[in-house]
């Protein structure tokens, strides 16, 4: 698992040039799905057929979502002296820029700088710029061209029952998908797993994915903040604590529905979970919920320490919680019962 | 059950946004008589239909109001025995001082969200209100036997059973939009006297107050041809501009703005003039903030419509308004819907 | 000059009525049909040769600008006003407006200077303090005259400016409804759909309802856009330059441009010798943003035209790229019934 996730947070996938990370993910889970398709947004989606019919009624679908893209930047301008303006590809903090580095899809490297600034708070993207090491503009745009992406330059860290690195928003929630994909034998309906593009910029991959699959449920799996650092704002969740239920954030309210068939099914399998409250940040279920007539949707959250920036770190033990939560979810929902939804 | 009494029932009732069912209840009895076929959509919206006379109703008319009501949720359970708590829909932080609350846990349990008293208080921080993380609930209880009752996740709804004042107003919490609501129940009590040729669907949204979900996907699903909601708009009182506020007693208020068809206004104001019933016209730029935002934009688009009903207070637990302004602007719904004829319907894309 | 009443017609959003009735009958002789959906906006098709087995091209444009709307007048029959859409109070003092369906002029004053106090001048005037006067005695007299709801639009005439540049109202995005009427005028292998969109100030609200019922294969946004070179802004944030061209968009803060749809826009120009520039600032949300995620996704970019001092009561433009803009969205066209769709 840990290898999957050491792939798969390194890969380059900047919203909206999500290309190079579909290709690794495909790969991955091909062999578990019994049709592959992208859509036109350029969302990957998974198809697992019933494995028998269901008795008398029609095909229910199930959708699971997690998003493929991670922040990063796009260069909007090259100045005559190979220096690149740029601006933010998703929530990025002006301040989290300070002394990294980024990489391009075709692996060229720019390290961030800034103008003066008489004081540090006044830090903007407009005063900040890249440099790829050219010395003038033909340089630079013999390696980059303006509408180009790039994202952090981070390796992978392997501190124990730790791992930290960049984008484990959300792929660290690709993982669990995968690994829940592996495992889960669904008995009814149809079970999506889609692999989203453009979360960052909006839910857009999910949006229109969930349009065309019309599903009955929604389960979207990302990351959640941390309330246990030093000094940290209260909050509910803790690394280690277990999955993550989330009952509400700014983009859904969890269908109870869902939220307490989580809870029910992560008592009865022993499985170490935690509630979540979050007050700002939202996640794909948002917008699944709100497809055609209404989507009763719900969050499985990993919790994250240092979300938004190179250095990302998750608890392997909570996203194992995470793996086994989902692909029980699965199962229930996708039993003659329906978890009581379907 | 009269007007007033839906009213209180209905604003009394606890349906805090995304836990709407609660409330639900009260309305499902006040309008099982009144109309053929009632049902919820994935969401929880409830949507009741009233088939029109017509072999082939001439419009789909939907009347939307919101079910949900602003409230709390509780995100943490403190080892001293309080709860934090974050809002379910733009709560305004300054009422929360000794506001006095029901927790839905595994029952409901009443709570109350201390003031820090005077004494105790930094002077310097004496004029700023409290925020967020600063407010707690105090259920009386220490934390163990409170996390046996309350999860992380529950909601919070404010304690307040509704009053009437003098003349015939009436204050309580959820009068937005609970008076909608009323305002469709006396519509379709209304209904049941006169005849109307088209087919009716009374919409008691959810998630109004976060997003307006509800009112996205029951249109939907029901995706009518011409769509009202019916909501609240800021009463008159001190320290708001005159034309920026409605008076309370002035009847409905019937909307303005790119949210809403221009026929769809005409309609209503001729509709107020035919019938006497006094009105008031609230004109605004921004779409925003109703169901009417939802509605318009639904698949093929939507001729829209607004209805307010004046109420000064919004947002607080003490909402107050005209019993009068609710029953006008139900009178004026009904006879507004068995006006329209396909001619009207047909005219909606000549402008 | 069609441009010329084009910026001049009057249509805020959710009251374009106007705007629509003058694109309607330019275009009436030679599109095939043309509806008007629920919420005003006018969708017209130029049918295609191949008919049924053909694609179908959306070209989008919104029809509404930003201005005003009176929504209270008080005892002196002065004009209580609101912005409609995104319009800074700053410019609108000592302005001559037009008011209403009938284009009834007013003007916006201000307190004299000789009556101001120092902090006074500093100070930025807020909606609150801004009135249109009609000219009306009191309240009731102004009720004569005006209604609550009614628009207020810039009175600026369009005309030419120096040399090569023009001045008017409502640049963005009357341009791209100009566009939009030239465009049609030719027959293409697909559907060509012309989609006049409503709202788009207020939230970008007409645009996805229009793709709802069309269902394009791909689209095309044609919009106006900041053109910031004023001197002391630095290289890289004018979004785009007056001069340089129309300018094409890889994303902005409602889309990511489909990159298949950049990418042949930039052959096309390239191929003709077209002059283009890529805007350079990721800012400003266009209908790309509600057209996109129709259904299951639509294939869509933007084009933009720069114009200097957009939601403002007078924008600037140059001629050229005007010309430029309107040729550009031709050859985009053509290439798709030459090289076929990109998606």
């Amino acid at each position: 698992m840990k290898d999957l996730v050491k792939k798969l947070s390194e890969s380059f996938g900047p919203s909206g040039s999500e290309d190079q990370i579909r290709q690794i993910i495909r790969s991955e889970v091909e062999q578990y799905a019994d049709e592959v398709r992208v859509d036109s947004m350029g969302s990957l989606i998974c198809r697992v057929a019933p494995k028998a019919a269901a008795p008398g009624a029609a095909a229910k679908r199930i959708m699971v979502d997690a998003h493929m893209d991670e922040i990063g930047i796009v260069v909007s301008y090259i100045d005559d002296k190979g220096f690149l303006r740029f601006s933010p590809v998703g929530g990025l903090n002006p301040h989290v820029l300070l002394g990294q580095r980024v990489v391009f899809g075709n692996g060229v490297v720019g390290v961030f700088g800034t103008e003066k600034l008489d004081d540090i708070k006044d830090l903007k993207f407009d005063k900040m710029f890249i440099d790829i090491g050219a010395r003038d503009r033909a340089e630079a745009q013999a390696k980059v061209r303006v509408g180009d992406a790039a994202v952090m330059l981070a390796s992978f860290a392997d501190m124990g029952c730790r791992v930290s690195g960049k984008a484990m928003d959300d792929r660290i929630a690709c993982a669990v998908v995968i690994e829940a994909m592996r495992r889960s034998r669904p008995k009814l309906h149809e079970v999506y797993y889609v692999f989203a593009v453009q979360e960052e910029l909006g839910l857009r991959g999910a949006r229109t994915a969930a349009y065309g699959i019309n599903p009955d449920v929604g389960i979207a799996v990302d990351v959640t903040l941390w309330g246990d650092t030093p000094e940290h704002a209260p909050f509910n969740v803790s690394l280690g604590g277990g999955a993550a239920i989330k009952a509400k954030d700014s983009s859904l309210i969890a269908h109870p529905a869902v939220k307490n068939l989580m809870i029910d099914t992560a008592e009865k399998n022993g499985i170490p979970y935690q509630l979540e409250v979050l007050e700002r940040g939202g996640t794909d279920a948002g917008a699944i919920a709100l497809t055609r007539e209404g989507v009763p949707s719900g969050t499985i959250s990993i919790p994250c320490r240092y979300v938004h920036t190179p250095a990302e770190m998750v608890d392997m033990g909570d996203v194992d919680a995470c793996v086994r939560l989902l692909a029980a979810m699965v199962e229930e929902l996708a039993s003659p019962a329906g978890g009581g939804i379907l | 059950m009269d007007t007033k009494q839906a009213l209180m029932h209905l604003a009394d009732a606890r349906g805090v946004t995304g836990y709407e069912s609660p409330a639900w209840d009260g309305v499902n009895s006040l309008f099982a008589d009144l109309v053929d076929e009632i049902r919820r959509d994935p969401l929880g919206s409830a949507i009741m239909w009233k088939k029109g006379a017509a072999k082939e109703p001439p419009a789909r008319i939907m009347f939307a109001a919101h079910l949900d009501e602003i409230g709390m949720i509780v995100s943490k359970i403190e080892d001293e025995g309080f709860l934090r708590i974050w809002m379910m829909g733009g709560v305004d932080r300054r009422i929360l001082p000794s506001m006095e609350v029901t927790v839905h846990g595994r029952r409901d349990l009443h709570g109350v969200i201390g003031a820090i008293p005077p004494h105790l208080q930094d002077s310097s921080k004496k004029d700023k209100s409290w925020k967020w993380d600063e407010l707690t609930v105090d259920c009386g209880m220490p934390a163990d036997r409170l996390r046996e009752l309350v999860r992380v996740g529950d909601v919070i709804s404010f304690d307040r059973r509704a009053i009437g004042l003098a003349n015939d107003r009436i204050a309580g919490k959820s009068m937005d939009d609970r008076a909608g609501i009323a305002v469709m129940y006396e519509a379709a009590r209304e209904l049941q006297k006169l005849s109307h040729d088209c087919d009716v669907f009374f919409v008691a949204t959810v998630q109004e107050e976060v997003g307006y979900g509800g009112g996205i996907t029951s249109t939907f699903g029901v995706m009518p041809d011409i769509g009202i909601a019916i909501d609240v708009g800021h009463g008159n009182m001190p320290g708001v501009p005159e034309h920026e506020a409605l008076k309370l007693g002035g009847g409905p208020a019937i909307s303005f703005g790119p949210h809403v068809h221009p026929h769809i206004f005409s309609k209503l104001k001729e509709t107020a003039e035919d019938r006497g019933i006094p009105y008031q016209v609230e004109p605004g730029t921004s779409p925003r903030g109703t169901d009417a935002y939802a509605m318009q934009m639904t698949r093929s688009g939507v001729a829209t419509g607004l209805l307010s009903v004046p109420l000064r207070y919004m947002h607080t637990s003490v909402e107050t308004l005209s019993l009068g302004d609710v029953k006008k602007s139900g009178q004026l719904l009904a006879y507004f819907a068995s006006a329209v004829d396909s001619r009207f319907r047909e005219g909606l894309t000549c402008f | 000059m069609l441009l010329a009443k084009l910026s001049e017609a009057g249509g805020i959003s959710g009251q374009e009525a106007e705007v629509r009735q003058l694109i309607r009958s330019e275009i009436t002789p030679y599109v095939d049909e043309i509806k008007i959906d629920p919420i005003g906006n006018l969708i017209a098709l130029k049918r295609g040769r191949k008919g049924a087995e053909g694609k179908r091209v959306m070209l989008a444009a919104h029809m509404d600008e930003v201005g005003l709307m009176v929504v209270g007048i008080n005892s002196d029959g002065l004009l209580h006003l609101a912005a409609s859409g995104g319009v800074d109070p700053r410019v609108l003092v000592s302005k001559l407006v037009y008011v209403g369906a009938d284009h009834r002029p007013g003007v916006i004053g201000s307190k004299p200077i000789h009556l101001l106090k120092a902090a006074d001048m500093d100070r930025s005037t807020d909606m609150d303090s801004l009135y249109v006067d009609i000219g009306a005695k009191n309240k009731e007299d102004a009720e004569k005259l005006v209604k609550l709801g009614d628009q207020i639009i810039f009175a600026t005439k369009c005309e030419p400016l120096g040399e090569g540049f023009l001045k008017g109202k409502a640049m963005d995005d009357r341009v791209g409804c100009y566009a939009i009427i030239e465009a049609l005028r030719k027959q293409h292998d697909f559907d060509l759909y012309g989609a006049f969109t409503v709202q788009e100030e207020v939230g970008l609200r007409g645009a996805g309802v229009a793709a709802y019922q069309v269902k394009p294969d791909l689209a095309l946004v044609l919009e106006g856009t900041t053109a910031h070179d004023v001197t002391e802004t630095p290289e890289h944030g004018r979004s785009t330059v007056p001069g340089q061209g129309p300018a094409i968009v890889y994303r902005d803060s409602s889309w990511v441009g489909d990159p298949r749809i950049v990418d042949r826009l930039i052959e096309t120009a390239e191929t003709a010798g077209v002059p283009y520039q890529i805007k350079r600032t990721v800012t400003g949300g266009t209908d790309a943003g509600r057209i996109g995620p129709t259904e299951s996704g639509v294939p869509v970019a933007v084009v933009s035209m720069p114009c200097r001092y957009i939601h403002s009561p007078v924008s600037v433009i140059c001629a050229d790229d005007l010309n430029n803009y309107v040729k550009l969205a031709g050859l985009f066209l053509d290439s798709l019934d030459e090289r076929g769709l990109p998606v």
